[in-house]
């Protein structure tokens, strides 16, 4: 064993700095992060604004026994698990195919053109994106309602039809999300070596052979990660689209977990059995994100931080 | 040698175009549409004429929303608050990311600060205690409210973390050869080597905030108060219907109705992420591979 090394001088100063410097993140997320965490006991309390959380009566585990007795629960817990579980398969097909497509065509103009249309709505809000989608999907003014009229057939209400609305949630979703999952599998997808596919002519090797052994070998570890990380989203099911585009009609198919977070808390002030739903939320969340991390850096070496 | 393409070949071709090109096209038909029907007049939009190009163009929606105070001082409120969080933000997060990228030989609390920070990703109180917190501490109502929230970003001060791993180790060596303290060497010499991963930080910030509604709406009592992102959703939600009645407008008025008047907003409120997007395009996606692929 070497014996302990002195200090260099000006070692502790440098330490000093690095924690200095660290101070304004550590102060904004202590505030912003970890205060909140303590704000969790509220959710054993019956929370009184005026008495705040260290005066209010703690109650157990009232204010989860009535949530989870309550008779839509089981709908909101199944809506927010298959919309979420929905959109990640459709995206997830929809980025690769759209990849591989694009990874068969020789011109860069035309790649880049495709790529440049696709990609714009993953940098626009809900707000705007449903904006959008309210209009064109209307049944009485709606273009797109407009041609199936024209078609011969009964418009269709995208957004008022509860057995429809999921659907209309995940498709959209996708639309605005899918260019940017292209632009990753493609990035794998040029970056597979040449000479492979170069010997496996010479090999005598077909197209579909050459996809199947070298192309999606090659995008394999990628989309692991992607599905892999994609699982800690299972109970996001994507709150600002949703707050955006439901309306009563569809409550029954489209109240996702976050909503009614918003609705017993925000709306109704009811703080103390908003946060029981946020903190059974978060505690899935948390196995959720911590086994993705997980498996993430055994099957991809993928590590944050 | 040429490689012949069989029939089949050429067939697959030819669908691959026409099927990237038509999904593409419609991708990008919601946007134009809206647009179209921004410049298009009432009359032309109820009856149904308008498809990707204007119908009678008009410019009679903008002119009303310009003549809208409330639409200009939610938009002012997204410019102050963006020129507020970017400079703090990139300020707060070069300082936090430098000690980050050390190792544990050189900064000793390093993992400490590592757990900190991971902790904060893996598990959140959730949106009550949050919004309580703020409320506690008196910044709801006020610009702060939108600013103060989002300067500390985890996923940013990563990003950084690791752009500054990536420079060779030997420009810092030579300054602290030279002398140089921490604060120097992250001031005079790394600070100016990280343009690119503050650019892309920069559009992170600005794009987020700008389309960021949510804390707005929770936050702001009154809508005077609301950044453009929230005041427009206040107007879009399926369930409010605006009244377009002001005497002193009854001119415009007969050549807009409700549904070009919002294709304008929305139109107007996208404005600064079209322009925006070569760039975003260009740094987005390496920021992101960046920021969390790393293998």
């Amino acid at each position: 064993m070497k014996p302990a090394r002195r200090a260099r001088p000006g070692r502790f100063r440098s330490q000093l700095a690095y924690h200095l410097l660290l101070s304004p993140t550590v102060i904004l997320v202590i505030i912003f992060s970890y205060i909140p965490m303590v704000g969790i006991l509220m959710a054993f309390q019956k929370y009184n604004v005026t008495k705040g959380i260290f005066g209010s009566p703690f109650i157990g585990l009232d204010n989860f026994i009535r949530v989870f007795t309550a008779n839509n629960i089981d709908q909101v817990m199944f809506n927010t698990v298959f919309i979420a579980t929905m959109k990640i398969i459709a995206g997830l097909v929809a980025s690769v195919t759209f990849a591989l497509l694009l990874n068969e065509l020789r011109s860069r103009v035309f790649v880049r053109t495709v790529q440049t249309m696709i990609y714009l709505p993953y940098f626009l809000s809900w707000v705007i994106l449903s904006g959008i989608l309210i209009e064109i999907l209307s049944p009485s003014t709606g273009v797109v309602n407009n041609l199936i009229k024209s078609l011969g057939f009964q418009p269709i209400y995208f957004l008022g039809k509860d057995t429809l609305f999921p659907y209309v949630l995940v498709a959209s979703d996708t639309w605005k999300n899918f260019g940017y999952g292209t632009i990753i599998y493609l990035a794998a997808l040029t970056s597979i070596d040449p000479s492979l596919y170069e010997a496996a002519r010479v090999d005598g090797a077909n197209y579909n052979q050459q996809l199947r052994h070298i192309t999606l070998p090659g995008i394999l570890p990628i989309i692991t990660l992607m599905s892999v990380l994609s699982l800690g989203n299972l109970l996001n099911a994507g709150f600002d689209q949703v707050f955006n585009m439901i309306n009563p009609q569809v409550y029954t198919t489209g109240e996702i977990l976050d909503l009614t977070v918003y609705n017993l808390g925000i709306r109704k002030a009811n703080f103390s059995t908003a946060t029981a739903v946020g903190l059974v939320k978060s505690l899935i969340s948390f196995v959720l994100i911590t086994v993705s991390f997980r498996l993430a850096r055994r099957f991809a070496g993928y590590h944050i931080f | 040698m040429a490689i012949r393409k069989s029939p089949q070949r050429t067939a697959f071709l030819v669908f691959d175009y026409a099927f990237l090109l038509l999904s593409a096209l419609l991708c990008l038909f919601p946007l134009v549409h809206v647009l179209a029907i921004s410049f298009s007049s009432a009359v032309a939009a109820a009856a149904g004429r308008v498809s990707i190009f204007p119908v009678e163009f008009t410019l009679a929606s903008y002119e009303y929303v310009a003549s809208k105070g409330a639409f200009w001082t939610a938009f002012g409120v997204s410019v102050m608050r963006i020129a507020l969080i970017l400079p703090l933000t990139l300020l707060v997060t070069v300082m936090a990311a430098y000690p980050m990228s050390k190792s544990a030989k050189v900064f000793r609390a390093r993992p400490f600060y590592t757990y900190f920070l991971l902790i904060t990703m893996l598990f959140s109180g959730g949106l009550i205690p949050w919004f309580l917190t703020i409320r506690g501490l008196g910044i709801n109502n006020t610009i702060w409210a939108l600013v103060i929230p989002g300067i500390a970003q985890v996923f940013n001060t990563i990003l950084l973390m690791n752009f500054i791993r990536d420079l060779p180790a030997e420009l810092e060596e030579a300054a602290v050869v030279d002398g140089g303290g921490p604060l120097t060497i992250l001031f005079r010499i790394i600070l100016p080597l990280m343009k690119p991963a503050l650019a892309t930080i920069s559009l992170f910030v600005i794009v987020g905030n700008w389309n960021e509604w949510f804390t707005g709406i929770i936050l702001m009592d009154h809508p005077s108060k609301y950044p453009l992102q929230s005041y427009l959703q206040s107007i879009i939600s399926p369930t409010t219907n605006i009244q377009l009645i002001d005497p002193k407008n009854l001119d415009l008025l007969k050549k807009i109705n409700e549904r070009t008047f919002k294709a304008a907003q929305i139109f107007i409120a996208m404005f600064p992420v079209l322009v925006l997007y070569p760039f975003l395009q260009k740094y987005f996606t390496k920021g992101l591979v960046l920021g969390s692929v790393k293998g």
